[in-house]
């Protein structure tokens, strides 16, 4: 997009008011990205990582920047309320921390949990390091925005040996408002060694809207941390969400992920994972769902950077109407990194004709010694296995639902959280479109 | 109960059945005999409504119905089922969650009440006993991993538990060893009532040692070309499918 400025979505948020924070290395980093981001506009489908996810349609939208009025929007704690997660809870509506809707009172002994603005009124300096950093996907366009933007987010801590057990539930709302939105977060994670966290990010809509919300998030595993990490993604079918995790394990440490994509108009997630350490762990299992119109795009890349690492990926994808979904899986295995053991599996099922599925698995290995197995399969349902179930009395469309689910299950099926996990099951089959 | 009148049907474009007849009563067993590429198969899955196999010719009636209109849920409903040749494998869903929501999703069809999930177990326990199936079969994902005898024994376990009133075995007795014929040919009777009706489909003759039909038909050339009493089916075991296009006139077999 060779003017920027001309368009919509550029021209609404290149200018909007920084958030003010006192500090003078932030403020002069936030000026330094908006500036940045308004002369280089948003990246078109020319460039590798965009390449099957066109922005042009939000391009055209223009967005008011911030709700002034979250702090007082009406919210139902149904919104967000999931079986089998009551432990200490941090809530975000339309990207403004909520403290009447959390539950931030006695928390464990060696957590750490409060808004990244409170984190650095505190004492700015240990977050130097993490919000400064310049790193080649920083220049993507909405880590930039989002670098600009983000007045707020998520500063959770776990000190060395601690183990806190009931999952932190991260909740991230969209509430209706005016007019369209854009909200941003920035999220600091980290795990001391040894220490142990469930965690639940949780996206959720609190009624239709149109907005975007930008997170851009790191995670960081000391050695021997564990990390059980739940992403439940059902935000408004109209929202628009724009995720950067990246998330580095030391040595021994292991990080288990189960995602599920469910909502959202346009939804990206680039997450990338390190495993530094030697002999760390990462077990992703994925399943995203577009129906409709959505279009939901993962970038998953995960380099193997230790000596003796694994990573182990179980990937679905269901589209079903005029649904979109783009799957990368990529693994690096970088120099020196000898004994890897890597496997990525992506299937997907195509439930109607006009939906569409782009999985694209890479694999660079520089090292020896290396394990790895990696697939995607796109394909339909089982004819003869529909006939089955129809032959039985189970009508077509509960066959299909039947089938889809069972298609999904392996994702879920190692959730360790037994309540969640039957939750979210059941959440597969309702929101299977017919 | 069943009756077929001059039933055509083709597959792939291709004619299969060319004018079949039959009439099945209540509590009537009837094997249907026949070299490879007669049509056995193509009638049970033109009765149980698989895709891709075209009516182009003649009926169907069910308990008085047209049963070539209904869907194969509906069929399955009504009281029509069938054992599948090949039982498919379904990875990820458990069996007994798909027995119960068989049997519920044809109840609710009838307008009967579902089963909750302790009426359910308690029948699926009777049913096993009868069966003589290990309950082990039941936590296992459909057919996933089952030997050929298992997954025969579990077509005639789903068979019991729903009850059917026109039961279609399509060559049940394939790839089958003595002993789990013997096993899924006692299912068989064991289930054998003055209600139900059974089509059993096969190559050999065998099976209906264990299984002893009121008649037997021989299908060939996509008709039924003889028709008589369980001797037939040891005549053919002697002479061989060869003696019938020899010896047989096309008889639309009444029964």
């Amino acid at each position: 997009m060779s003017q920027p400025a001309s368009v919509p979505f550029v021209a609404s948020l290149g200018d909007a008011a920084l958030p003010a924070s006192g500090i003078a290395w932030l403020d002069a980093l936030r000026r330094e990205h908006l500036a940045a981001f308004a002369v280089a506009g948003l990246p078109d489908t020319r460039m590798e990582a965009w390449k099957y996810t066109a922005l042009r349609a939000l391009g055209q939208r223009r967005y008011a920047n911030g709700d002034a009025q979250a702090a007082t929007r009406a919210i139902d704690m149904a919104a967000f309320a999931l079986p089998g997660v009551d432990g200490p809870r941090l809530v975000f509506v339309n990207g403004v921390f909520r403290a009447d809707l959390s539950a931030l009172d006695a928390l464990p002994a060696g957590l750490t949990l409060q808004p990244l603005v409170q984190a650095l009124r505190q004492d700015a300096e240990p977050l130097r390091f993490a919000l400064s950093r310049h790193e080649p996907e920083r220049g993507d366009a909405f880590v930039r925005l989002n670098a600009a933007l983000a007045a707020d987010g998520v500063v959770l801590k776990v000190a060395p040996g601690a183990k806190i057990a009931a999952p932190v539930h991260l909740v991230f709302l969209g509430a209706p408002a005016d007019g369209e939105l854009a909200w941003h977060l920035r999220h600091v994670i980290e795990l001391g060694e040894g220490a142990e966290l469930a965690l639940v990010e949780h996206h959720a809509a609190a009624g239709e809207q149109q907005h975007l919300g930008t997170l851009v998030g790191d995670i960081t595993l000391r050695d021997g941390a564990v990390l059980r990490h739940v992403l439940f993604q059902q935000a408004a079918t109209g929202s628009s969400l724009i995720r950067h995790s990246r998330l580095q394990l030391g040595a021994r440490a292991q990080a288990m992920l189960h995602v599920l994509e469910l909502g959202g108009a346009l939804v990206r997630h680039d997450l990338r994972v390190e495993l530094v350490g030697d002999g760390a762990r990462l077990d992703t299992r994925g399943v995203f769902m577009p129906h409709g119109r959505q279009h939901i795009d993962t970038q998953l890349a995960i380099r193997h950077q230790g000596l003796n690492t694994t990573s182990d990926s179980v990937w679905r994808g269901v589209a079903d109407q005029r649904g979109r979904g783009v799957f990368r899986g990529a693994i690096l295995v970088a120099p020196g990194a000898d004994g890897s053991d890597a496997s990525l599996s992506n299937k997907n099922l195509l439930l109607s004709g006009q939906a569409e599925i782009d999985t694209k698995p890479e694999l660079e290995i520089y090292a020896d010694e290396v394990k790895a197995a990696h697939g995607a399969t796109v394909g339909q349902l089982d004819e003869r296995a529909l006939f089955y179930l129809r032959s039985r009395g189970i009508p077509l469309v509960e066959a299909r639902a039947l089938l889809t689910g069972a298609f999904c299950r392996a994702v879920l099926d190692d959730l360790p959280n037994a309540a969640l996990r039957e939750h979210l099951t059941g959440l597969l089959a309702v929101e299977l479109p017919a | 109960m069943l009756k077929i009148e001059n039933l055509h049907a083709r597959v792939a474009g291709k004619d299969i059945l060319k004018g079949l007849s039959l009439t099945v009563n209540p509590g009537e067993v009837h094997a249907i005999m026949g070299p490879n590429g007669a049509g056995k198969s193509t009638l049970g899955n033109v009765l149980s409504g698989r895709d891709g196999y075209e009516v182009t010719a003649g009926s169907v009636t069910y308990d008085g119905i047209d049963l070539l209109a209904l869907e194969p849920e509906a069929r399955a409903a009504a009281g029509v089922f069938l054992a599948f040749q090949y039982p498919v494998e379904i990875p990820g869903v458990n069996n007994t969650y798909f027995l119960r929501a068989a049997l519920n999703a044809q109840r609710k069809a009838r307008g009967e009440k579902e089963l909750d999930s302790m009426q359910f177990l308690k029948l699926v326990r009777e049913k096993l006993k009868v069966m003589q199936i290990s309950d082990e079969l039941l936590h296992r994902a459909v057919n996933e991993g089952f030997s050929g005898g298992e997954k025969k024994r579990n077509e005639i376990f789903q068979m019991a538990v729903l009850e059917p009133k026109l039961a279609i075995l399509d060559e049940t007795d394939s790839g089958l060893d003595i002993d789990a014929l013997k096993q899924v040919a006692q299912g068989v009777n064991a289930l054998r009532s003055p209600e139900r009706s059974f089509l059993v489909i096969t190559h050999y003759q065998r099976l209906l040692d264990y299984i002893e039909p009121d008649f037997v038909h021989v299908l060939a050339g996509g008709r039924i070309v003889e028709s008589g009493d369980k001797t037939l089916a040891l005549k053919l075991e002697e002479h061989g499918y060869a003696w019938v296009r020899e010896h047989g006139e096309p008889a639309g077999a009444t029964a």
